[in-house]
């Protein structure tokens, strides 16, 4: 404490020194603020080089992820003329349906390259000019037979779909200038392409297949159909589960529990529960819905469950936020003009708190889209080929398809894995932006 | 609201009504086991799903020990049918399976697999022994005195004086893979067994407990190792248990690098690092011989050939094991081992090989698809 007389003698001293010290002061004055400003723009720009430099990193994968990814979504496809020989075929118009499915299609494609290449001879140069036709040349003139059996003993022009390593070079990713023994595409093969290409016997067309069919092991047959239905079904049982649930456990711990150590160790559990490594969780399904429940491995219903336990603390926290924020006077009136607590919540509360409780909700289900590691342990990694029908079938996700496909060795399937991430980051774009969306505009009202 | 809540609960109550009806019976089937087997296996399922009536199988990819695990868990709808394995069960998975009541298993050896150690191709192609990776990787080795040392070499030259002077850099699989278990013995086993003193351990019978003490006393090793093998299983071991306890470790210290069970990944590591080498299944090479080569081992370079003729010296065969007791109750397993088996896949013209699987021989091909028509019970 300083005494009044010190105070005084300050003061008189300021006094008197004011006059002759004013233009110095200022001129100390003027050269700190210079310094504080120099100091707050280099600050300023370590922010920007700081921004900078996420965009950077940011720029530099989705650029190394599209360039990759984007000729997965085109296909090569090769017209040939077929003559559907029954004799070849072994099968006739009369056959029956099942006759039809096992006849030998590969038979008259091998023929029909044949006649195109006549010049080809050897097992080694022959099997070489049949790896130009994906096997689902062979699934596509079967269905097309079994669709019309009255064609068999015509000829007919088929556009059929590429191998994955004839699309890789009529797409031109590969290097001519590469040795030949270092290329899975070959220098007869390149040949046999160029001279399809010559005469307008090749075409690149959009990948249908990649949206519509499930798994593969053939690059240019592979889709992540089954992926994407694998997801939705997940994710249905995960926003089932844990919205409901998240939002009740909400309202009651901000509205009606009472204010206790009980409360509060609740409260602090939930938030570490937040921070609990997923692949736990994963452990905890394996362990409790499948060896102790005996639910199906593989299964949607188990991947949503686990999911919900992952999302659960989320909503959970981000909903009390959102009903923390309505305003007290919106409460006040409701209770002032008979309203019991029940209807105040459901009729008044919520509502309001709504917006805020749905952001929550669809960040906690894209970051469950997103999630894989939990998937591992309860056997959602697995070849999956058919489209799942139910929450009860095997299936895959998104992230575990791309997982699956960044491990085969196939060349082809790196622009798939690409491609799917793609599909991937779509989705979470648009599940933030709906996000976004559904804060902004009913923050208005 | 309410409305909501009232939805909800009824399709929760659904998805658990539709539950009770599938665990009664399945219609796919199941199948777990080798990552070194899964490339192989889901193109036959695939082929086997498009062209067939049945479902189409679903393949987890869970490595060898992980697949016989959950296999010889017992029998029923909630265990898989078929189990991939990169090398043969062991006598105490077999037990484990015949305990839990699963106890008709068919074996069905499906070909074999090399397994390579390659570097980028902008590097020197390497020629290695057996010997020399095993003392390049073993996390114990002799020394100069013949006594067993923590590994100290660090450049190949270390090694033997003839190969480069190259920082030993080595990414290979982790402990769970069977990639890693055939490693291990095929090379680092194979190597040792050319040091005359490992080489008489191995060869040393259980009745021989005085000498196996002294040869461990002779190479350094603590005789607790032998104490504690003795008290774990109640009788006293072999020698070969001793050696593989030895020699089978690989070293610690950095220059053995877990890389995970994706070997696409090692493939890119190798090519940004021309001084480290990889392990991995030779299908792998083969998809990748634009930027890797495989090291000639023994004097001999991995290709088809020497690897289907067995003198390629790290080849190990590839199975899959059959619950005989869900033949029949899950529809679709036997044909499904049999067109694994056709001469159109496994053949060698099959479009497995295609895809780097060695084929068996004719003969072996032949008792191959008579075991699997018989379901030929294993014994062990």
């Amino acid at each position: 404490m300083w005494s009044e007389n010190t105070v005084s003698n300050m003061n008189k001293q300021i006094d008197s020194n004011t006059d002759r010290s004013t233009n110095r002061n200022t001129a100390v004055i003027a050269a700190s603020l210079k310094k504080r400003y120099a100091r707050e723009k280099r600050f300023q720009w370590y922010g920007r080089l700081a921004v900078l430099t996420g965009f950077i990193f940011l720029f530099l994968l989705l650029a190394d992820i599209v360039s990759k990814g984007t000729p997965a979504f085109t296909q090569s496809f090769i017209k040939l003329s077929i003559n559907l020989d029954p004799e070849k075929l072994g099968v006739d118009a009369n056959s029956t349906e099942n006759e039809l499915r096992q006849a030998n299609y590969a038979a008259v494609i091998k023929r029909s390259l044949r006649k195109k290449f006549p010049e080809v001879s050897g097992r080694k140069e022959k099997r070489r000019l049949y790896r130009l036709i994906s096997i689902g040349a062979e699934y596509k003139l079967r269905d097309y037979i079994v669709a019309h059996p009255e064609d068999i003993g015509k000829r007919k022009e088929f556009w059929l779909r590429a191998h994955s390593e004839a699309d890789s070079y009529l797409k031109g990713q590969v290097d001519k200038n590469t040795p030949e023994a270092d290329r899975r595409v070959k220098d007869n093969q390149v040949n046999w392409l160029n001279q399809l290409h010559k005469e307008g016997l090749t075409d690149t067309r959009f990948n249908t297949t990649f949206f519509t069919a499930g798994d593969s092991r053939e690059p240019e047959l592979a889709g992540i159909k089954a992926a994407l239905f694998g997801s939705f079904f997940t994710l249905s049982v995960t926003f089932l589960l844990s919205f409901p649930i998240g939002v009740f456990a909400a309202i009651y711990l901000q509205e009606f529990a009472p204010r206790n150590r009980l409360t509060d160790l609740i409260e602090i559990n939930i938030n570490n529960l937040a921070a609990v490594p997923s692949i736990v969780f994963g452990l905890l399904g394996l362990a409790v819905f499948i060896n102790f429940f005996g639910l199906p491995r593989s299964a949607p219903l188990v991947g949503g469950i686990v999911l919900a336990l992952i999302t659960l603390p989320t909503i959970i926290i981000t909903s009390r936020t959102a009903i923390q924020a309505v305003s007290p006077s919106i409460r006040e009136a409701a209770l002032a003009i008979g309203a019991s607590k029940l209807q105040t919540i459901f009729h008044h509360v919520l509502p309001v708190a709504m917006p805020g409780i749905f952001t929550g909700a669809i960040i906690g289900m894209a970051q469950a889209l997103g999630e894989s590691a939990p998937l591992l342990m309860i056997g959602m990694v697995a070849f999956i080929m058919d489209v799942p029908g139910s929450i009860m079938d095997s299936s895959t996700v998104l992230p575990i398809q791309v997982y699956l496909w960044a491990d085969n060795p196939e060349h082809g399937f790196m622009e798939k894995t690409s491609a799917a991430i793609m599909v991937l980051l779509l989705f979470l774009i648009i599940m933030n932006a709906l996000a976004i969306y559904l804060r902004k505009r009913f923050e208005l009202k | 609201m309410k409305k909501f809540i009232l939805h909800s609960v009824v399709i929760v109550a659904a998805m658990g009504s539709i539950n009770t009806a599938h665990a009664i019976g399945r219609d796919t089937i199941n199948i777990v086991g080798s990552s070194t087997v899964y490339p192989f296996a889901t193109v036959v399922a695939e082929r086997f799903g498009r062209s067939s009536n049945f479902k189409t199988p679903k393949i987890e990819s869970t490595g060898s020990g992980g697949g016989l695990k959950l296999f010889c868990k017992g029998a029923g709808a909630n265990t898989p049918d078929i189990t991939n394995a990169s090398r043969r069960i062991k006598k105490s998975e077999y037990d484990k399976c015949q305990k839990n009541g699963v106890t008709s298993i068919t074996e069905v050896l499906v070909g074999y697999d090399g397994i390579v150690i390659a570097n980028s191709k902008k590097a020197i192609r390497l020629n290695l022994t057996r010997k020399d990776l095993y003392m390049a990787l073993a996390k114990i080795v002799p020394g100069p005195d013949g006594k067993l040392i923590p590994n100290p070499n660090t450049t190949w030259k270390d090694v033997n004086a003839k190969l480069p002077a190259i920082k030993i850099e080595v990414l290979g699989p982790p402990p769970t893979s069977g990639t890693r278990d055939a490693f291990a013995e095929l090379a680092l086993g194979g190597g040792a067994k050319t040091i005359p003193d490992l080489k008489a351990l191995r060869g040393m019978k259980a009745s021989q407990a005085d000498e196996i003490k002294a040869m461990m006393t002779k190479l350094g090793i603590p005789l607790t190792v032998y104490d504690s093998m003795k008290k774990k299983k109640g009788k006293a071991p072999k020698g070969k248990k001793i050696f593989k306890a030895v020699v089978y470790a690989v070293r610690e210290d950095g220059a053995y690098i877990e890389a995970g069970e994706n070997d696409n990944l090692i493939v890119q590591k190798l090519q940004t690092n021309p001084n480290a080498l990889g392990i991995f299944g030779f299908s792998y090479l083969e998809e990748n011989a634009d930027k890797v080569q495989g090291s000639i081992i023994d004097g001999i370079e991995p290709s088809f050939d020497t690897i289907a003729s067995g003198d390629y010296p790290v080849s190990r065969p590839l199975y899959f094991y059959i619950k005989n007791a869900h033949v029949g109750k899950i529809p679709g397993i036997l044909e499904y081992a049999l067109a694994f088996a056709s001469k159109k896949a496994m053949g060698e013209d099959g479009y497995l090989p295609e895809r780097g699987l060695i084929p068996l021989n004719s003969n072996e091909l032949l008792q191959v698809q008579k075991n699997i028509k018989n379901l030929k019970v294993l014994k062990m």
